[in-house]
């Protein structure tokens, strides 16, 4: 069964507390119990407790298939992008190197490449992926783009963002401030900026105060 | 092995390297049935999660009498589904190599220091000892030790068997490091000691604040409250010492030194009369005290505010201006501000500024201490505490104990007076006033405050016995300890954060010679030839019992059975069974929210909302006293503790558990930058913190989300790597509570790990 088309995953790390619930509940899904496919990291502890999960944003060409020599990594044909598969995988590292969210992981043990599939036996019968099931806050959400505009009338999702010259549309929604700039993000562009926060958290503590 | 011991003087514990080789901490994972793919489980059981007072709905998964796994409950109505890492990990718990298995029995011939006892054998020297003592040093001189991790069920039962069966005035429980601040505050102010509101109320309020509330870390679920309340539109307001993962995005942060809440609360209140944003109708028909309250915040300027608290002074005033002008709020608060020796001034002081807006008993108007232990609430309610009996009635009243010991079957004249708090219990073992002690779902060596103390104190017992299902470190100094139950080996019901009861199911049985707590308790009643009235069947006997013990009182759950929890997803106390002439019985779901105006209560009898005689809450005058032990040249630092999300109170649980350990492995000594610079101090290096109890040697995380004059200390490990071996034991007048958010400590850079780095795990 395909996963629902009203159903649809959305990342807004804005929301993330750093918790790791979303880490823990990888692990639990039966295709890949013990290992986790989702990366969670601060974005610099140093200065703010911002975290940002990253899940497989499950593109519409998805770079990692297109630069797997052993036609290894499929994508069904509702869009989601699934681990390579067992019998092809040469564990060349190619889609590792690749993908532009640094998404897939080598499982050295096994010889395979793995990557989050959407729980596909959850959602391809109508539940929820693991990870947004019990994220508490909610960072990493699953539902219909109409509960998402009713709960959160300040963002809007985007899927279209631009890495250098390559634009990568994706299954997976990012949310963004609904007043802010309707471009694309520039992935690039942010890794020369400040750290989020950063700069506004420093202040906080003044002299002045302590 | 000899019993471990610290000489005074000398803080630093032994290591108990045998004892931990025999029964860990060790980390467990999932392996064989639990990462099996395509094991279709027995049965799915609906419970709750076993660790914080949010209690989410969750399921377990069970194939061959083990939790293999958790499904989300996705109907549940508190969590939907959701579930921090705690709850996702809780089930490895279960089937633990750590597990109990037996009692054991001291042994200092073992190479661990225990020997493993028959069942009966051990009961029957338990017994033995509590005849033994109590008989040659008088009845109080055995103490019971309780927990509010238990269900309602064995909260009631501990209370019941040592008051009735022990008639020892000395039984308290570790809720006295967690609830009572608030507790206190909220029968002062209120009448009534339970969350305000359903949490519900939180979505549609104009103004969110959190004080001393790490949300995001020690009551995940309830994020999603508030971040739900601001997509409408409310300001988030956050007090804290530490930029939290909460205060992160808030709207407007209070960066409030450690020990100077009411300070706050009486300077935001201050600015509140100063500009009139006070709601005078409800001050005038529903509250009573607010001229001296008002006369006694005058001198909190925001200025004066400004200068204790080390909050700005326009960022003071922003607060008052977004509270004062709120047409809904919700204010919450946790230990952030009750872990004081003034922690029920502080309560106070911020039910005045709800009480000064009028904005409480109605819909999204609300106000909650959030509950830590997963009882939390139900186990302050039903005669556990030093000074209580079942249905929150006191001890001390005559009508409440004839009233009770009528319901038990016995004379009120041979019910016990009123005891001692857990840390008196602790100072008379030290004295040697108390001889005997059994404690049950407590670990007071790792979370009481100079826990160098407390392990002097249990080393001076002539008897003690312990409960558990893992050797804690506080087992570990007990003669017997004997075999209990994990929540899920048992059933019965817990009251959540909301005043929601709600139902613990059984998802497996208890391994070996492991039994359910009331069972273990009933047994040793029963030899010592005084099991009248421990006879229990069942938890649903006990509840039963429970609701006619609390039929007429405050905390009433008559109205409350296990059918109409199930159909309701949980009921909310008060729910009582019969009420007068004219006043309606509560809906399926009990009363959702307090204080509705026109609302019926057994204090007020309809003369008002609040559970007073004349129905009005009142307003409490709360001079500003600072920390009971502020720095100075010699210890020039402010230490705080607290928690971190991983890991959970005194860790017995969650540092057994492999995929939680990884997540935060050891404690680290948060401090910042410009402090770190100082004292030399650089990310990852070894530090010690040093206060006038004891010291800990951790590694430092340079951060600049804490105060520069604060280190924070995460408090969840043992032995030497304990943050309680530093705080200290100061506790509040009214509660009892400990000072564990403030005391004095000096930092300083060494160079050798600490001696425990080569030969202890991580969670050891």
């Amino acid at each position: 069964m395909p996963v629902p088309e009203k159903l649809e995953f959305f990342v807004d790390p804005g929301r993330c507390i750093g918790c790791q619930s979303c880490i823990q509940a990888c692990t639990e899904c039966d295709t890949h119990k013990g290992q986790s496919m989702i990366q969670l990291d601060f974005i610099d502890r140093a200065g703010s407790t911002q975290t940002v999960p990253v899940v497989c944003m499950h593109c519409d060409s998805p770079t990692c298939a297109e630069v797997c020599p052993a036609d290894a990594i499929k994508r069904t044909e509702d869009g989601v992008v699934q681990t390579a598969r067992k019998p092809r995988c040469i564990a060349c590292n190619n889609c590792v190197l690749a993908c532009p969210f640094g998404v897939p992981k080598m499982s050295t043990k096994m010889n395979l490449m793995m990557k989050c599939d959407m729980c596909y036996d959850r959602t391809s019968v109508g539940l929820k992926p693991m990870c947004a099931s019990v994220c508490p806050s909610q960072a990493l959400a699953f539902g219909t783009r109409e509960e998402m505009a009713r709960l959160r009338p300040n963002a809007k999702p985007i899927n279209t963002f631009q890495f250098g010259a390559q634009t990568i549309r994706t299954k997976v929604n990012v949310m963004v401030p609904k007043d802010g700039p309707d471009e694309h993000v520039d992935v690039t562009a942010a890794m020369y900026e400040p750290a989020i926060g950063h700069d506004i958290l420093d202040d906080v503590f003044g002299e002045e105060q302590s | 092995m000899s019993r471990p011991t610290s000489t005074p003087g000398v803080p630093v514990p032994e290591l108990d390297l045998e004892t931990i080789r025999e029964f860990g901490p060790f980390r467990a994972y999932a392996t064989d049935l639990r990462v099996d793919t395509g094991v279709e489980p027995d049965k799915y059981v609906k419970t709750h999660c076993c660790f914080c007072g949010q209690q989410c709905g969750l399921q377990l998964k069970v194939k061959d009498n083990t939790v293999i796994g958790v499904e989300p409950w996705y109907e549940f109505p508190f969590n939907r589904g959701m579930l921090c890492p705690k709850g996702v990990k809780r089930y490895l718990q279960q089937a633990h190599p750590d597990r109990l298995l037996h009692a054991y029995e001291r042994a200092p011939d073992a190479t661990a220091g225990f020997r493993p006892l028959g069942y009966d054998e051990a009961v029957r020297k338990v017994a033995a000892a509590i005849e033994r003592i109590q008989r040659d040093h008088g009845q109080d001189a055995f103490a019971v030790l309780s927990g509010a991790s238990l269900t309602t069920e064995k909260t009631y039962l501990m209370g019941k068997f040592a008051h009735m069966c022990l008639r020892t005035a000395n039984i308290d429980y570790n809720g006295r490091l967690c609830m009572v601040s608030a507790g206190a505050g909220n029968k002062k102010a209120f009448g009534i000691d339970r969350a305000a509101n359903p949490w519900s109320d939180i979505l549609g309020a104009e103004v969110v604040l959190v004080a001393g509330a790490n949300v995001a870390e020690c009551a995940p679920i309830t994020t999603n409250y508030i971040w739900q309340a601001r997509e409408h539109g409310a300001k988030v307001i956050v007090a804290d010492p530490r930029i939290t993962p909460i205060a992160r995005t808030c709207d407007l942060f209070l960066p409030v030194k450690p020990g100077r809440d009411t300070a706050l609360f009486s300077g935001i209140l201050h600015l509140m009369i100063e500009n009139d944003w006070l709601d005078r109708d409800f001050i005038e028909r529903c509250t009573v005290g607010f001229e001296p309250v008002a006369e006694s915040v005058r001198q909190w300027t925001p200025r004066r505010t400004a200068e204790v608290t080390g909050i700005a002074e326009k960022t003071i005033r922003q607060a008052a201006e977004w509270w004062g002008q709120a047409k809904t709020s919700f204010l919450m608060h946790a230990r952030g501000i009750e872990h004081h020796s003034h922690g029920v001034q502080n309560v106070l002081s911020a039910i005045n500024i709800v009480l000064a807006s009028g904005r409480i008993g109605r819909e999204s108007c609300g106000y909650a201490t959030i509950t830590g232990q997963a009882n939390g609430q139900g186990g302050r309610e039903h005669g556990q505490k030093c000074d209580q009996l079942p249905g929150g009635r006191d001890l001390g009243n005559p009508e409440h104990r004839a009233f009770v010991a009528n319901v038990w079957g016995m004379d009120p004249d041979e019910l016990p007076q009123p005891g001692v708090d857990a840390y008196e219990i602790m100072r008379k073992a030290h004295s040697g006033e108390i001889k005997g002690l059994l404690s049950i779902c407590f670990n007071p060596v790792v979370s009481l405050p100079d826990n160098n103390f407390v392990r002097e104190a249990l080393s001076k017992l002539d008897f003690f016995v312990a409960i558990d299902f893992f050797m804690s470190e506080t087992a570990r100094y007990a003669d017997i300890v004997l075999p209990g139950s994990l929540q899920e080996e048992d059933e019965g019901t817990v009251t959540q954060v909301e005043g929601r009861i709600v139902r613990i199911n059984k998802a497996v049985e208890p391994p070996g010679d492991a039994r359910p707590d009331w069972q273990i308790i009933q047994d040793i009643a029963r030899t010592l030839g005084r099991s009248e009235g421990l006879t229990f069947a069942g938890p649903e006997q006990i509840f039963e019992e429970l609701r006619a013990a609390s039929r007429g009182g405050v905390n009433d759950y008559s109205g409350v059975t296990y059918e109409r929890v199930e159909d309701n997803f949980g009921v909310f106390w008060p729910c009582p069974d019969e009420t007068p002439e004219g006043v309606p019985l509560p809906g399926p779901q009990g009363t959702l929210r307090l204080f509705e105006p026109g609302s019926w209560n057994p204090i007020a009898k309809g003369t008002g909302a609040f559970y007073f005689p004349d129905g009005k809450a009142r307003f409490n005058v709360t001079p500003y006293h600072g920390p009971a032990e502020d720095v100075d040249n010699e210890y020039p630092i402010i230490l705080t503790t607290g928690r971190v999300v991983s890991q959970f109170l005194s860790g017995n649980q969650t540092r057994r558990i492999g995929p939680l350990v990884d997540h935060y492995p050891e404690p680290k000594c948060e401090l910042h930058p410009r402090l770190a610079s100082r004292l030399g101090i650089r990310e990852g290096d070894w530090v010690t913190v040093e206060s006038r109890r004891g010291c800990c040697t951790v590694r430092a995380a340079v951060v600049s989300t804490i105060r520069p004059d604060t280190v924070f200390l995460p408090y969840h490990w043992g032995g030497r790597k304990s943050a309680n071996q530093l705080t200290i034991a100061a506790q509040d007048p009214i509660s009892k509570i400990p000072e564990y958010k403030v005391c004095a400590v000096r930092v300083r850079k060494v160079d050798e790990p600490p001696e425990y780095a080569a030969v202890l795990e991580p969670q050891q």
